[in-house]
């Protein structure tokens, strides 16, 4: 399995190209996307290296079909993926909505630029945050990671489709221009001592009476895919345990809260955050993704004023770690939320600190600096 | 007095989800004609059924995947195809067939319609043309003949309606056909005919849908839908396909026929190849 993957080393690389590398390491044999920049060197790299090791790459007419055929793809039993960026990410909505009913792991990066709109397509941007928990209609619970380093895009990349596999649920990948065009150092460990997830399978045989695709004695139901003579029934309609549309304010609780809870009940083993200077710290910055490599120097140059600055870097946005951002705040005196939006994240940071929480609102087309950083650091310390 | 007898057991019983009948369809819809026809076609067609997949989108006819007992998937309105393409890709040896409506297929799912046939995937589609949208409650779409009324053309519509298999044709398919839902052995043979062609084969079936098309546009019954589809018309499988449009109101026949079948590499034989060519640099 690991032939024609890359091999363990050390490399200088681009964060799109080792976000790429790692899904064929995690098993992925299916890509679809469409172009746009900053994401396309995604699409590329899958175009070049899937057929070697013996996977398919498909570009199609836009980025509806390409989450659709993805979704195909997973049904059938390949790890699948696509990459796209803000506008592609809006077109996507409706067919990862329809992922998360049917309960279908795949990975969707989506590399964020400025918006709204068409905005800057060739600049950094963190304005697709809440559309990545919120894009799509109705209830479901999102699983986003947002990497800050081509180290990351790696790894990440991997643990996007490992919990896509184990909750059988579509993974988002929130990087942004700067962190998927960066080069930066990437170690790759030797493929033995990466843990790959595989999506569980039915252990009963296709003849057994009433087999139940989405059974719910299961938290995350093993996956009857097409061709294994289960006869499924695939539905994104409200549904019973045998994939059937059913309307009952019964089945329907049911249905939302199976989806919801798998992810809530599994919470605080998918949270990861990373704490920086945080002991002592009573000025601390909340950010995430490539905010969060100036203000690492910004609570550097604060602790030299005499400042007790720290980070709490999020790694996974959603489900949001709420209970991790509410023990922090106690420590705290002000929470400072920088990010390269008009405040989105900042809004989960209220309703769990404890403390005052300051925004940092920064326009995109450009990351902020360690000394904008600084400044608002000096301003609510003082 | 002959005796009533209520029926305990269909002959398909075994291809059709019986535990979720009754179904959703009106009286004298033709949905489950072409359902009939299409288990019909699975039976006959020596594949086994766990080897038969159906795809649909989004409306009346997209239920019908929902109501055979072989893999079946429900996707979003207009997406049935791209998704239909990535199981496909992925395995190859399941029969897939795609099974949607007018308004699903070339309305809204229009552009993936085009580029699916352009790309010459291994994909089976049925297009139910019921000239309306069945579902939510009769608007017109794409293939509603001008003239016709409809819930959002109170004054008749104004848009020209696709001539899809003269589209489908131009677009290079290797299969195209079309036929009504009165000519039941017909579309068997075609459904059959669609399963052994390597790349895309499209049917295109006339059906009645007398809630919302015809109770407006003189077929009040889908009986009388099939009267005239019975009536006009005409087998012609070397049809000049500029000329079989329809017009539901001037009194031109409907050509129906299998207008296309002819030999083409499809996607998956020139993915295999590149792939081939791939590996053969490598080594
Ligand atoms: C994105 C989206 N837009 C609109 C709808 C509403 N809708 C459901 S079915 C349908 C039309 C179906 O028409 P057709 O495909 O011809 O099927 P029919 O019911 O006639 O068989 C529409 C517009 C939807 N489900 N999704
Ligand atoms: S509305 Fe029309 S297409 Fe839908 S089930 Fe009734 S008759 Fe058939
Ligand atoms: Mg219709």
């Amino acid at each position: 399995m690991t032939e024609g993957l890359l091999p363990p080393g050390k490399y200088f690389m681009q964060g799109n190209i080792a976000c790429a590398e790692a899904a064929l390491i995690a098993g992925c044999r299916f890509f679809a996307g469409y172009p746009i920049t900053p994401s396309s060197e995604i699409l590329e790299w899958m175009s070049y290296r899937l057929p070697q090791v013996g996977g398919h790459f498909i570009q199609m007419e836009d980025e509806i079909a390409s989450i659709m055929a993805v979704l195909g793809a997973s049904n059938a039993g390949a790890k699948s993926m696509t990459a796209t960026s803000g506008p592609g990410f809006s077109l996507m909505q409706e067919g990862i909505g329809f992922g998360m009913m049917t309960e279908t792991p795949c990975v969707i990066v989506n590399v964020q630029r400025g918006g709204p709109s068409t905005g800057i397509p060739t600049l950094v941007g963190q304005g697709d945050m809440m559309q990545a928990k919120w894009g799509s209609h109705g209830d479901y619970e999102a699983i986003v990671y947002v990497p800050n380093s081509v180290q990351e895009m790696f790894d990440l990349t991997i643990k996007a489709f490992n919990t896509s596999e184990e909750y059988r649920q579509p993974v988002i990948l929130m990087s942004d221009q700067v962190i998927s065009h960066m080069y930066g150092s990437l170690v790759v460990p030797p493929h033995e001592e990466i843990k790959i997830v595989n999506r569980k399978l039915p252990n009963v045989p296709p003849s057994i009476p009433d087999f139940k695709p989405f059974d719910s004695r299961y938290e995350v139901p093993p996956m009857a895919l097409a061709g294994m003579g289960y006869r499924v029934h695939v539905t994104g309609l409200t549904h019973d345990e045998r994939g059937y549309p059913y309307y009952t304010h019964e089945v329907s609780t049911w249905c939302v809260k199976h989806l919801v809870s798998k992810v809530r009940n599994n919470a605080k083993k998918i949270w990861e955050v990373e704490r920086f200077m945080l002991d002592d710290a009573d000025t601390i910055i909340i950010t995430y993704g490539i905010t969060s490599r100036p203000a690492y120097q910004a609570v550097k140059m604060a602790r030299s004023e005499g400042i007790k600055a720290g980070m709490l870097r999020l790694i996974t946005a959603w489900p949001f770690p709420d209970e991790i951002v509410r023990e922090v705040s106690e420590q705290a005196k002000v929470i400072i939320v920088p990010e390269i939006n008009m405040g989105q994240m900042i809004h989960p940071v209220k309703e769990a600190a404890e403390c005052l929480v300051v925004g940092l609102s920064w326009a995109p087309g450009a990351v902020p600096t360690p000394d904008v950083i600084l400044d608002t650091i000096r301003a609510v310390s003082r | 007095m002959p005796k009533e007898v209520l029926a305990t057991e269909h002959p398909d019983d075994d291809l059709i989800r019986t535990d979720r009948m009754p179904h959703i369809w009106c009286p004298g819809c033709g949905i489950g004609i072409v359902m009939k026809c299409y288990i019909k076609a699975i039976k006959r067609s020596g594949i086994p059924p766990e080897r038969h997949v159906v795809v649909s989108g989004i409306g009346c006819s997209s239920r019908l995947p929902g109501y055979v007992n072989i893999d079946s998937y429900h996707t979003t309105h207009g997406r049935a195809l791209p998704f239909a393409i990535g199981m496909n890709l992925v395995k190859p040896e399941l029969e897939i067939t795609v099974i949607a409506g007018d308004g699903d297929l070339v309305t809204i799912g229009g552009n993936h319609f085009i580029h699916t046939i352009r790309r010459n995937h291994d994909i089976n589609v049925v297009l139910i043309n019921n000239f309306i949208y069945g579902m939510t409650g009769g608007q017109h779409g794409a293939t509603t003949p001008a003239g016709s009324k409809a819930t959002s053309a109170p004054y008749g519509t104004i848009d020209n309606p696709f001539n899809l298999p003269l589209l489908v044709a131009s677009l290079g398919a290797p299969f195209v056909a079309r036929w009504t839902t009165f000519h039941v052995n017909q579309l068997i043979d075609a459904m059959l005919k669609a399963m052994k062609v390597n790349g895309l084969a499209f049917i295109e079936v006339l059906s009645p849908c007398p809630t919302h098309y015809g109770r407006d546009n003189n077929f009040p019954t889908g009986l009388e839908m099939m009267r005239y589809f019975k009536k006009m018309s005409v087998i012609n499988h070397e049809a000049d396909l500029r000329t079989v449009d329809i017009d539901l109101r001037s009194g031109k026949p409907i050509i129906v026929g299998n207008f296309v079948h002819k030999e083409k590499p499809s996607y998956n034989d020139m993915w295999r190849k590149l792939v081939e060519s791939v590996r053969e640099e490598r080594k």
